[in-house]
């Protein structure tokens, strides 16, 4: 396929651009978080979403999903990243959506999978224990129990854990902590008894929570997949992940760029434009060929995930390594020409600066997706 | 090539038979040397016969320049027939059969801009090899600065009197005739001022000489114009238009120089593999080398991919402006961010510059030519200026 947006693809970023522009803009964020809001997000917005066909944008037809694929997904993530909105995408229609789509029955993917498209719940998946992604590191353990597994251990990273309906908790069956065989993955319910979930305050003003599990009851019809194989599934949803996070950052890259190039045309100092200076003109125009650079590799990677190349885990570790690199360039960049301005808190471009920290290390950080390149290509 | 016309699959089996027939099978070795490709012109002397052979048959065609129309001694093929035509060429690994700046950058220009006597009397040639054209561009007091040049061509009844320098001139002791950037108006303001104008090597006034550089190379001259006189009919598009010319050459030539930074990637792999060894885990033994390579990995990847999204956008109608700036900025530093790399990787073995083997020095040459990727064709800064320029609409100083 080649690297050019289709009609369809070119009306869903046109849509999604408009969209969150208007109901969810930066501004949003900052309510939310100065009100300290329980949710940490706008039910209402999520509600539309699923009214736009943004939720269930890539989960397929027959479950009540726009079956459009990740590219799809990849270009709503992007403007998400523009304005910074806050919902539960990435958690449910991006991660767990993959999970269950990939590893699910015929009766989990019919009971899951249309009100995650329709917004009705929200599924999140709990498989992270180290600080430092490391997703084959899993030490919850679950064992044989009744006609199901009693799961014990600590998820201490969990994206909108604490507004899930639902979790995907990956534990281990079998097999020592760190291998990638014996990892099964389990649907549970939150509210079961055994399962404690606390919100955790992030630095970009997103939803994550800390989830324990002791001794928690499932039901053997509970597991998703194979037992003992949920390695495979976890790393499909995670690149999926991975991939649409690199998209959120060219979005984040973007907004904060534009918003420089802006400021660089209006401030004045020296009586002159400070965009004049040709030491900040030459940063601006390397940003901007870095970030095209960029655009092509999360570009790839989407379509290859959508293609099922063989080489999608290559490319979408190419893309979360590239696109991660530039979008901590860009906002760095960015709070560096705005200057004493960009300091404040009352000045939106901080914002850009946290999320593309948080994103940058959520599911694998420039050095781990660099390293997954290295050994793909053999060195 | 599912989704091929009946009419370019036709085109494509008749190719791949034509070129398996009529390629010379040393025409379809890897290029080792310089002289494995033919750059063609009057003082070309053909490797071998099979070079000569598959010059002329495929000139004959009109296939050195596929695209150009036919009465210019082109192939008149489509886009999509060059394509295939370059695709089945890469699978029969045959080399090119002419490679030459008047292919690259005067034929493209004359197409756009020349008049027809101009077309006819120059392109043909181009296409046969019998002519090998250099560029005059840069001056020694004109390098960024290119519009403020100095060299001057002033009429003299039907002839312009040209007197100047040019320097960097690539291959001007090889080359047979010289487009060159010269100021017919010397009191126009310094875009306004200049043409574009094509003259022979040998006419008298004409002289050059080579210029040593710190790979050993001499691949660049500087040369001197001592009241040449040319015909006027030789000035390409108006007189005082000439810039207009020179900027859309750049262009070709940036894309030119930018490509490069895609290319080899194997050799890096095979180098570092041997050189550095790999521990039990198969990983390179040296950690921060490893991860110096990898992120240049990662980058040299992410631009092959902005190639290709720059050529499906452009097909589709769509793209950036000041793209060819992008690609030359990028790819350039890229390059040289590679050729440093492979040095390192190869340790002492880098430091060779001469010896038996055919290939003893290539490292360290390469790495020394590679330096000037990011000062010919306008230096990086340059591509900044235009990129905050015309991309980012940055004011002026």
């Amino acid at each position: 396929m080649v690297l050019v947006l289709n009609e369809e693809q070119r009306m869903v970023k046109e849509t999604a651009e408009g969209f969150f522009a208007e109901h969810a803009p930066v501004g949003q964020l900052r309510k939310l978080r100065d009100s300290h809001d329980p949710d940490g997000f706008d039910r209402g917005l999520w509600a539309k979403m699923a009214e736009m066909g943004f939720a269930g944008v890539a989960i397929p037809e027959q479950y009540g999903g726009a079956g459009l694929g990740m590219v799809a997904a990849g270009l709503i993530q992007e403007a998400i990243g523009r304005n910074l909105s806050l919902s539960p995408f990435l958690s449910a229609s991006v991660l767990a959506a993959t999970a269950i789509a990939k590893a699910g029955s015929d009766e989990q993917k019919a009971a899951l999978l249309p009100k995650i498209a329709s917004a009705e719940l929200i599924v999140a998946l709990a498989a992270d224990e180290k600080p430092r992604h490391q997703p084959h590191f899993v030490a919850a353990r679950a064992e044989s129990s009744g006609n199901g597994f009693r799961l014990t251990g600590a998820k201490p990273f969990v994206l909108d854990g604490h507004v899930a309906d639902r979790l995907i908790v990956a534990a281990r069956t079998s097999g020592e902590e760190g291998a990638p065989a014996g990892i099964t993955l389990f649907l549970v319910d939150p509210k079961a008894a055994g399962v404690s979930v606390k919100r955790r305050a992030m630095v970009d003003s997103r939803n994550a929570a800390e989830i324990a599990l002791e001794g928690v009851q499932v039901d053997g019809a509970d597991v998703l997949g194979g037992i003992g194989e949920g390695f495979a599934t976890l790393e499909a949803a995670l690149d999926v992940g991975r991939a649409c996070l690199a998209a959120e950052m060219l979005g984040v890259s973007g907004q904060s760029f534009d918003a420089t190039v802006d400021y660089l045309k209006n401030r004045e100092q020296f009586g002159v434009k400070i965009g004049s200076f040709q030491a900040l003109q030459h940063r601006a125009a390397h940003l901007f060929c870095e970030m095209e650079l960029a655009r092509s590799a999360t570009l790839k990677a989407l379509t290859a995930l959508d293609e099922g190349d063989a080489r999608a885990p290559f490319f979408v570790a190419l893309a979360k390594a590239k696109a991660g690199d530039v979008c901590r360039l860009a906002t760095n960049e960015a709070v560096q020409m705005h200057g004493g301005i960009g300091m404040t808190d009352e000045f939106d471009i901080g914002f850009y600066m946290k999320r593309a920290r948080a994103a940058q290390e959520t599911f694998g950080d420039t050095a781990f997706q660099a390293d997954r390149v290295a050994r793909l290509l053999n060195y | 090539m599912m989704d091929e016309t009946p009419e370019l699959q036709a085109f494509r089996a008749e190719t791949r038979a034509w070129l398996e027939a009529n390629c010379p099978e040393e025409m379809r070795q890897p290029v080792q040397g310089d002289g494995d490709i033919c750059w063609g012109g009057r003082k070309w002397r053909f490797q071998s016969e099979a070079q000569r052979l598959w010059l002329e048959r495929m000139a004959a065609r009109g296939w050195t320049v596929p695209q150009w129309p036919r009465a210019y001694g082109g192939g008149g093929l489509s886009k999509d027939e060059a394509r295939i035509l370059a695709q089945e060429m890469r699978r029969l690994k045959a080399r090119p059969p002419l490679s030459s700046f008047g292919i690259w950058m005067l034929g493209p220009a004359l197409l756009k801009y020349g008049n027809e006597a101009q077309k006819q009397a120059h392109l043909p040639k181009i296409a046969r090899g019998e002519i090998r054209w250099c560029q005059g561009y840069s001056e020694p007091g004109a390098g960024s600065d290119l519009a403020s040049l100095r060299t001057s061509a002033l009429p003299d009844g039907d002839e312009y009197v040209v007197n100047g320098s040019k320097i960097w001139t690539s291959y001007a002791d090889q080359a047979d005739w010289i487009f060159c950037l010269v100021r017919t108006d010397p009191v126009a303001p310094k875009h306004l001022g200049i043409s574009f104008l094509l003259f022979d090597m040998e006419s008298p006034g004409v002289s050059t000489s080579p210029i040593k550089l710190i790979s050993g190379y001499s691949p660049f001259c500087q040369t001197f114009f001592d009241d040449v006189r040319v015909p006027q009919e030789n000035l390409v598009g108006t007189a005082g238009k000439g810039w207009d010319i020179a900027k859309y050459l750049l262009t070709h030539e940036r894309e030119m120089i930018g490509d490069m930074g895609s290319l080899g990637r194997e050799s890096m792999h095979q180098i570092a593999k041997r050189s550095i060894g790999t521990g039990r885990d198969g990983r390179l033994k040296d950690g921060v080398l490893r991860a110096d390579i990898v992120r240049h990995e990662i980058d040299s990847y992410a631009f092959a991919l902005t190639m290709e999204r720059v050529k499906d956008e452009a097909k589709a109608g769509q793209g950036v402006g000041a793209l060819s700036s992008m690609l030359k900025y990028a790819g350039t530093e890229l390059n040289k961010q590679r050729r440093e790399l492979l040095m390192s990787i190869s340790g002492s073995d880098g430091l060779s510059w001469e010896g038996e083997g055919p290939e003893e020095g290539d490292l360290a040459r390469e790495w020394l030519r590679s330096r000037a990727n990011s000062i010919e064709g306008g230096t990086s800064e340059v591509q900044l200026n235009i990129i905050a320029k015309r991309v980012l609409g940055l004011p002026g100083a």
